[in-house]
């Protein structure tokens, strides 16, 4: 009887805990998609610090970076999560590119390397996201092999996925087009640089984390 | 043959690389790229495939080897197709793999950018490039 009433608590409990749960959230797309911008922007909203460098120049996050316990607040309600920003992924990698974006030959040569090793860390982390944003440049043609690779292995692993089309605050930005191309997924147009729709974005990410919890909870 | 560029596009059937394990399938297709072929493979790399070729190819980059582009092509099947061949041909890929269309794999020293089409597809490859 007490075994009973004990597995009845623990039971009990886990499932209090689970609804509540941290997740890992990771967030993933090509390389200068405006990542590490909008991680930064949830850092500096929800703790107050920023998570990474930024740079006009394709591959400045080369190494996962996380940042765990981050809890957003709206009206009564609460989400908790470690965030993942990943390397941007790509099927080339040029040092000769970053030579012509102003870098010394060593530098750009290490850069190249770091960024190889970038790349193949991401799509390895791939594998413990409990959720994960895909960040879209809106300025460019979505429909790349990158990010139908990178859509289609979160599909196959069933991780609940959120588009974001990034960079809205700029003249060639186009969200339909986005949307058009990925008609089955929700798309949400933001600017991580400014802060424009942002704040849907938070909104989305209880929903998120809903059907991780979800998924977590089948996986078990 | 000054001023000419040699590009060598390799057709693979889709039957001859399902015959290998996953390894030797990524290592077969990156082999071909990097002795500067276009691979035009018939059908389609699952996701979990096309994620292992760009770690590999990643893993393989050097000053002479730069990674790939890829794309793939899908002959879509017009709306009034008849019901049981849609329903078969998702068996068929189900069983057997997504054999239908092609993917492109070029290395990136030749294929600076692949461009789709809803009827075309576009290689921009160096020499087009630098002659614009």
């Amino acid at each position: 009887m007490i075994n009973i009433f004990k597995e009845f608590l623990n039971l009990f409990f886990k499932d209090l805990f689970q609804e509540k749960g941290s997740v890992r959230l990771g967030l993933y797309g090509s390389p200068n998609g405006g990542k590490t911008t909008l991680a930064n922007k949830i850092c500096k909203d929800w703790i107050g610090e920023e998570m990474g460098r930024t740079s006009k120049i394709a591959h400045e996050t080369r190494q996962v970076q996380v940042k765990e316990q981050i809890t957003i607040k709206r009206d009564t309600k609460e989400l908790t999560f470690s965030l993942v920003d990943t390397p941007g992924i790509a099927t080339k990698i040029d040092y000769e590119e970053f030579i012509k974006a102003g870098l010394p030959e060593a530098e750009a040569k290490t850069r190249a390397k770091e960024a190889t090793k970038g790349v193949i860390d991401a799509i390895k982390w791939l594998d413990d996201m409990d959720c994960v944003i895909v960040v879209l440049d809106a300025t460019k043609d979505p429909y790349t092999q990158v990010n139908i690779t990178i859509i289609g292995n979160l599909d196959a692993r069933k991780i609940p996925v959120l588009l974001v089309a990034n960079k809205m605050d700029l003249k060639k930005a186009d969200l339909k087009h986005v949307q058009s191309a990925f008609p089955q997924y929700d798309v949400i147009g933001i600017s991580a640089k400014t802060g424009d729709g942002v704040e849907a974005l938070y909104e989305k990410l209880f929903e998120l984390r809903s059907k991780a919890l979800k998924r977590k909870k089948e996986k078990r | 043959m000054k001023g000419r560029t040699m590009l060598t596009l390799q057709f693979v059937p889709y039957a001859e690389i399902m015959r290998l394990p996953e390894k030797e399938r990524i290592d077969r297709l990156l082999g071909l790229a990097k002795e500067n072929k276009i691979v035009l493979l018939e059908g389609k790399l699952r996701a979990e495939e096309e994620a292992e070729l760009i770690k590999r190819t990643m893993e393989q980059i050097t000053s002479s080897f730069k990674g790939v582009e890829i794309s793939h092509v899908s002959l879509q099947q017009k709306e009034d197709v008849v019901f049981f061949r849609k329903v078969r041909s998702l068996l068929v890929n189900l069983l057997l793999g997504e054999r239908q269309g092609f993917t492109i794999i070029g290395p990136a020293s030749v294929v600076k950018e692949i461009k789709r089409d809803p009827d075309k597809i576009q290689l921009l490859t160096e020499d087009i490039k630098r002659k614009k």
